[in-house]
């Protein structure tokens, strides 16, 4: 019975994992410029591989399997948002300007 | 299931190998490259090829993006037209893909147990493996000693390489250079991947050691563990500027490596010639011929990794220390 628990608990959270990835990949096609793409891809990659990999851990139970997975988990949690963060500050260094700021400035007109 | 897979992958990398080839800006390209790589690693890890695909991950989506970046600093980043695609190119191209696409369907189907791969040397090498070496990782075997000779000139191969690139970036270009200020470069006034980079070096380089040591018992060897570790000075270098990584691995320590591997491998060959074997014979290294297997494995495959890091690193530090011409 627990067994089914879990199983149906990790692909409750795999298929969320899995949501959550199809949201951010729709939302880096769609949104308008870089900064607001990244919000989509950066939020949401770092919650689906924390949903996945829990998942992944409850369809592993406890084993070494689950340690590497937390160790990856660990390695993901650190490394995708400073990769994103990396990336907007050389996008706002490089002088790309938010499009959010375009508009404020020059009211509606601004939209392309 | 894993059909389905390998046909997805594979699909993605046709359209970034198309995608790499119609873009003009270099710096898409390269990162197409990187991206490229990074699915390869994917296809051969669903091939079962856990060693290449380490390898492939290590060097083709981390350092060579690096180098390629290094290099995209000092020309322009928009690709030239030349002259334009003549038809005569593109007939000979169409061809050769239908004589290729045509020459596959003698090959043997994926995993077909009767193909001529199966049947020759790999069930001797499945076989024999635990015999003379008594290791799980029959790849390393393989590599190390069985076809010893082979990698013997990779690795001289690596230090060839490495030499000529040197050779080549270390002429000093004539014209106006901009003299480069240390203090911008890295990336030392980023609190954020500072901060997360100094975190992660250390792993990064402990990962690569126990590749490097643990490439008899699993995926790995001195290529992987040299790209590994290499890896992690070029984040160190990133982060906290080239003066500081050449502080702590001097351009002479690298050089070291680079002949020291090369050097250690061929005296590994020479001296279990001394020892009354055949060259690269590692079996007389000890009074027990497993033992002796062992030994000679381990001492070869530092010499490779020792090879590896310093050739990828000098040759990073090459590019970086590169005068940008005005």
């Amino acid at each position: 019975m627990s067994d089914l628990v879990l199983d149906a608990l990790s692909w409750v959270l795999l298929s969320l994992g899995g949501g959550f990835i199809l949201v951010g990949g729709i939302g880096a096609l769609r949104l308008p410029d870089l900064y607001s793409r990244l919000h989509a891809a950066s939020l949401t990659d770092t919650m689906a591989s924390l949903l996945i990999i829990a998942g992944l851990m409850l369809q592993a139970g406890l084993s070494l399997v689950s340690l590497k997975l937390l160790a990856i988990l660990a390695f993901l949690l650190l490394t995708g948002p400073t990769a994103s963060y990396a990336l907007a500050n050389a996008a706002l260094q490089s002088g790309l300007k938010p499009k959010a700021e375009k508009l404020a400035g020059n009211d509606a007109e601004g939209v392309e | 299931m894993i059909l389905v897979f390998s046909v997805f992958l594979l699909s993605l990398l046709v359209i970034t190998a198309l995608a790499v080839v119609r873009t003009e800006n270099l710096f898409v390209a390269v990162m197409l490259l990187s991206i490229f790589s990074l699915l390869m690693a994917a296809n051969f890890f669903v091939l079962d090829a856990a060693d290449v695909a380490l390898t492939e991950a290590a060097v083709g989506a981390g350092i060579t993006t690096v180098i390629f970046l290094g290099a995209l600093a000092l020309t322009a980043d928009q690709e030239r037209y030349g002259r334009q695609a003549s038809r005569v190119g593109l007939l000979v191209v169409s061809v050769l893909a239908v004589l290729i696409i045509y020459s596959t369907f003698d090959k043997p189907r994926l995993g077909d147990p009767d193909a001529p791969v199966h049947q020759h040397l790999a069930p001797w090498y499945l076989e024999n493996t635990p015999v003379y070496m008594d290791f799980p990782n029959v790849v390393t075997a393989v590599l190390a000693s069985f076809r010893g000779y082979d990698t013997l000139g990779e690795v001289f191969v690596v230090f060839a390489a490495c030499i000529g690139v040197l050779f080549i970036l270390g002429v000093a270009p004539g014209g106006k250079v901009l003299e480069r200020d240390d203090q911008d470069s890295g990336l030392k006034h980023h609190l954020i991947p500072q901060v997360v980079g100094q975190l992660l070096i250390p792993f990064i380089v402990l990962f690569g050691l126990y590749v490097q040591f643990h490439g008899e018992y699993g995926p790995g060897g001195g290529f992987q563990a040299g790209a590994l570790i290499a890896t992690g000075v070029i984040l160190y270098a990133l982060l906290q500027g080239e003066t500081a990584a050449l502080k702590a691995i001097p351009r002479p320590v690298l050089m070291g490596l680079v002949i020291g591997g090369a050097l250690l491998y061929g005296s590994v060959g020479v001296a279990c010639m001394l020892m009354g074997g055949s060259f690269l014979e590692y079996s007389v290294l000890h009074s027990n011929p497993i033992k002796g297997q062992q030994y000679g494995i381990i001492l070869i495959e530092a010499g490779v990794g020792m090879a590896v890091c310093g050739a990828l690193l000098s040759i990073f530090h090459a590019f970086a220390a590169r005068p940008i011409r005005l």
